[in-house]
């Protein structure tokens, strides 16, 4: 009688690794031929292994940030950091680039108040900083805009019937955050860590939304700071999001991956369903909508007048009132939407001078009814 | 949706959130009329107020450029599809009408027939011809039907861009200038009794000279199959839709087509733009226009099949959450141009793609997407492994290793080195004239893969493409080096893929490896295969 324990025991290790295929052997990195390829890198196919793929990535940064000029060197740079992978993969790769091109980092993230996400994402930022050991600055909204957190605002705009508008909220104040904080810790640049899929997406949006003005400026590297405010721009501009998280996944990056809890009501979600669509039917869609983006300029009719400063806090505004303070004196009057869509009747009692894009023809009852 | 009828109250279940104003009785505009309609996001019209509203749209754009002068001849294009049925009608009816304002021009109607293309039998074809020639006689314009196959039969004229200034029509005293000058070159001409712009006619003015010859009708269609993928068959069908009708409009003498200024002399006027496919089809359904069907390239195509579809399910399933995105796309677009390039914004323009004649987008600056755009496909391959043994050496650019001797690309060096990462950058002087035809079309796309002496061997890139084409004959196992030539029309990029090597062409990808595999699946597509990447990085920790 054989029992059972006798048999010679198979071993297997958990999960089965993949078998070798002799028909089709995994192809050796293009790059050094030496490692087995780890991935194929999505845009262009070519194979390569984890240590070439990130040197790859991080070579195209620094040729971004070069090629461009965006870094001089001796810059202070404040890294909006948000704990996502975004950010994080920007702040190592700006660190681990930070002695060639000579500047000096400093993270600063922002705390929107939104409860049960921002904190966890606050608390891996606290970490990456420790380990990295680069300064952090924590600038909150409720401090800086008269006690608003994104929270208050989303209830404070949810009963009118329509969806909530919390992201554009939520875009404007954010700017004007980060910008505060890089003043706090001194900084002469901000770099923000949107990847080409954000650009494209962006590009998308804005044709949807109508906004030519926003189209016509967005393209590039980033902005130059005008009117006082800080030069900002994105580095990672050029690489798209699969790339940036397989970055993460080689360096073994520890970042906050939730999506904000807002999230499903944003426009942007149709922008990204059609850019997926898009790249699914023509890959290099993603980067030939950046490109082009680039080239888009307004036509010299529909131009509007040179923008002028803001009444309250002196930032770049082309009607009386930039968009924050807008936005803030809504949700203070407690007529949130007062600042949202065109015309922004009522919100100031001289009239600025309108812009020169036409009002939509019909009445008002055709505009769009958007969550953004 | 909204339904034409009495069916109006109720509301789409699950629908957004707005109130439905279709609650009312009456008309939003006379108040009177029961509303058949719903235009908008929620004004219902009667049937009188809306067939108003609709020429009023029709005639609004056509005054509002100020483009067609009194007597002219316009010629409009005629698919068959409600758009250009609905379009041809309003003519119709302008012009018989004896209301104040009366359309004053001289229309002609042209449709052609795109059967090859879609690969429709000879006996579909002559039946919808014979359905169009009935319409046709019902209009009563002077008509012109041709079949696509005739594009093969077009004087190289066609292609040429006159370079004429478009008159400014922005006063109202330019607008009166012009239309003076327009009628006394008309007595001119009328005296002359000859155009100064036509060409000696092919076939007799009216109905086509014959069907088409199989053989044409073959060429045609092996054209169009040899185009790999639905998009680029459409954009193909339009520009050579257009040419036809280009054509047909310069040897006939209409100046004006209704259907951008690219073309210099004719000019394309499309009034139905601002009119939703909603509003057309209900009136076409409430006043009876004759239109006939004709299945084009894309019908039954799934969403996926093509940009175009895409795009088209897109737009339509947003409009029906927010009713205003067609024609807010639609002004957003209206409002931008093509950006200067910086610092020569009174550059001539430069050259023009054969095709379509949009300017080329030729990228001499470094931009950054430039760099950036490592392409999907094709790629700059490594060349045999010789090189690669001396690994660590920065090889000089341009220079062909492994062959001994290059040939004609270092004899002119079209580098300059960057001066910041000495990062070849191809100078100016590579696009001087005298350069092939083809490599003319030089655009940012020259992707050029470079690794930045960071941490990583550099590897040292296939030679340049050179103007010398002796230069790259004759090499096997040369990486192939890659030009794209992008061709930017008002947000649509055309991208042609030109590998200038064996080795680079369509097809398997070479991967660089001691043995110089092939991977056998065919072009990649952009989406990473990750199930390689999923299945090596689990064995990555051992192997690092």
């Amino acid at each position: 009688m054989v029992s059972i324990f006798s048999l010679p025991r198979i071993r297997r290790s958990l999960p089965f690794p993949p078998r070798p295929d002799p028909e089709m052997p995994a192809p050796q990195c293009a790059s050094c031929n030496k490692a087995r390829a780890a991935l194929r890198r999505p845009r262009s196919g070519q194979a390569l292994c984890g240590t070439c793929f990130c040197a790859a990535f991080e070579a195209e940064v620094l040729h971004t940030v070069v090629a461009g000029r965006l870094l001089p060197p001796g810059a202070v740079v404040a890294v909006g950091a948000s704990g996502g992978k975004d950010s994080t993969v920007l702040a190592h790769v700006l660190r681990e680039l930070a002695p060639r091109l000579g500047i000096s980092l400093r993270l600063v993230a922002v705390d929107e108040g939104i409860g049960g996400y921002r904190d966890a994402a606050l608390a891996a930022v606290r970490r990456q900083a420790a380990r990295w050991e680069l300064p952090l600055t924590v600038v909150a909204y409720a401090d800086l805009f008269g006690g608003w957190t994104m929270d208050a605002v989303a209830r404070s705009t949810a009963g009118s019937g329509r969806s909530r508008s919390c992201c554009t909220f939520c875009g404007v104040l954010r700017r004007r955050a980060l910008e505060e904080g890089a003043r706090l810790v001194g900084a002469t640049h901000v770099v923000t860590g949107h990847n080409a899929d954000d650009m494209a997406e962006t590009v998308l949006m804005n044709f949807l939304r109508g906004d030519a003005g926003r189209l016509a400026r967005g393209g590039g590297l980033g902005s130059p700071g005008e009117g006082g405010a800080l030069p900002r721009c994105r580095p990672l501009q050029l690489a798209s999001q699969k790339e940036v998280v397989l970055y993460a996944h080689f360096r073994r990056l520890d970042y906050f991956s939730e999506e904000c809890v807002y999230a499903p009501e944003a426009f942007r979600g149709h922008a990204r369903d059609l850019l997926k669509r898009l790249e699914a039917a023509r890959p290099s869609a993603v980067l030939d909508l950046v490109h082009s983006a680039e080239r888009l300029a307004l036509a010299p009719a529909a131009r509007p007048p040179p923008p002028g400063a803001c009444a309250r806090c002196g930032a770049l505004a082309s009607r009386a009132l930039c968009q924050a303070c807008a936005l803030l004196d809504g949700l203070n009057r407690g007529r949130p939407r007062l600042a949202i869509g065109k015309g922004r009747r009522g919100l100031d009692e001289d009239g600025p001078p309108r812009e020169a894009e036409p009002e939509p023809s019909g009445p008002p009852a055709s505009e769009p009814v958007p969550a953004f | 949706m909204c339904e034409v009828g009495e069916d109006y109250r109720e509301s789409a279940p699950g629908g957004p959130p707005l109130t439905r104003p279709g609650r009312e009785q009456k008309c939003v505009k006379c108040k009177e009329g029961p509303p058949v309609v719903v235009i908008r996001a929620g004004d219902a019209f009667c049937r009188d107020c809306f067939k108003v509203f609709y020429v009023h749209k029709f005639r609004a754009m056509l005054g509002k450029n100020r483009l067609i002068f009194p007597g002219e001849k316009v010629l409009l294009a005629w698919s068959g599809g409600p758009s250009s049925s609905s379009m041809v009608w309003q003519v119709l009816e302008g012009l018989s009408r004896d209301s104040a304002k009366r359309l004053r021009f001289v229309p002609g109607v042209i449709y052609v027939d795109e059967g090859a293309a879609c690969g429709r039998s000879p006996e579909d074809r002559a039946r919808t011809l014979v359905e169009v020639e009935q319409v046709l006689q019902r209009v009563g314009f002077p008509s012109h039907v041709i079949a696509l196959e005739e594009v093969f039969g077009l004087p190289p004229s066609v292609l040429r861009c006159f370079a004429q200034e478009p008159e400014s029509v922005g006063t109202e005293g330019a607008y009166k200038a012009a239309v003076d000058s327009f009628l006394q070159q008309q007595c001119v001409l009328g005296a002359a009794g000859e155009e100064p712009w036509s060409q000696p006619r092919p076939q007799g003015p009216q109905s086509l000279a014959g069907p088409p010859t199989a053989v044409q009708t073959e060429a045609l269609s092996r054209l169009f199959d040899s185009v790999k993928t639905l998009t680029a068959k459409e954009e193909l069908l339009q520009t050579l839709r257009t040419h036809l009708i280009l054509h047909v409009a310069r040897t006939h003498g209409y100046s004006k087509g209704f259907s951008d200024e690219r073309h210099g002399d004719v000019v394309v006027v499309r009034p139905m733009r601002e009119h939703t496919l909603k509003e057309v089809a209900f009136y076409n359904r409430l006043f009876a226009v004759p239109s006939v069907f004709t299945p084009a390239v894309d019908t039954k195509a799934p969403e996926k099949a093509s940009i175009h579809r895409l795009m088209e399910a897109f737009l339509l399933r947003l409009q029906a959450q927010f009713p205003s995105t067609v024609s807010t796309v639609y002004r957003t677009s209206e409002k931008l141009v093509k950006a200067p390039r910086d610092g020569c914004a009174a550059s001539p323009p430069g050259p023009r793609c054969l095709l379509c004649l949009c300017t080329l987008d030729v990228d001499s600056a470094d931009s950054a997407t430039a760099f950036g755009a490592q392409t999907s496909s094709h790629l700059c391959q490594m060349q045999a492994p010789g090189p690669q043994a001396e690994a660590g050496t920065p090889t000089t650019l341009c220079c062909c290793p492994g062959l001994g001797g290059a040939q004609g690309c270092c004899s002119s060096p079209p580098w300059t080195p960057c001066r910041l990462t000495s990062w070849p950058r191809p100078s100016s002087a590579a696009r001087g004239p005298g350069a092939s035809r083809r490599s003319k079309r030089i655009c940012w796309g020259t992707a050029m893969m470079r690794r930045c002496p960071v941490g990583a061997e550099v590897r040292a890139l296939g030679p340049h493409p050179t103007r010398n084409r002796q230069a790259r004959t004759g090499r096997q196992g040369q990486a192939g080096c890659l030009w794209l030539s992008t061709c930017i029309n008002k947000n649509v990029l055309i991208r042609k893929l030109y590998s200038t090597h064996g080795a680079g062409r369509a097809g398997p990808l070479a991967v660089c490896g001691a043995g110089q595999r092939r991977a056998p699946q065919g072009r990649l597509a952009g989406a990473a295969v990750l199930r390689q990447a999923g299945g090596a990085a689990a064995s990555l920790p051992t192997a690092q």
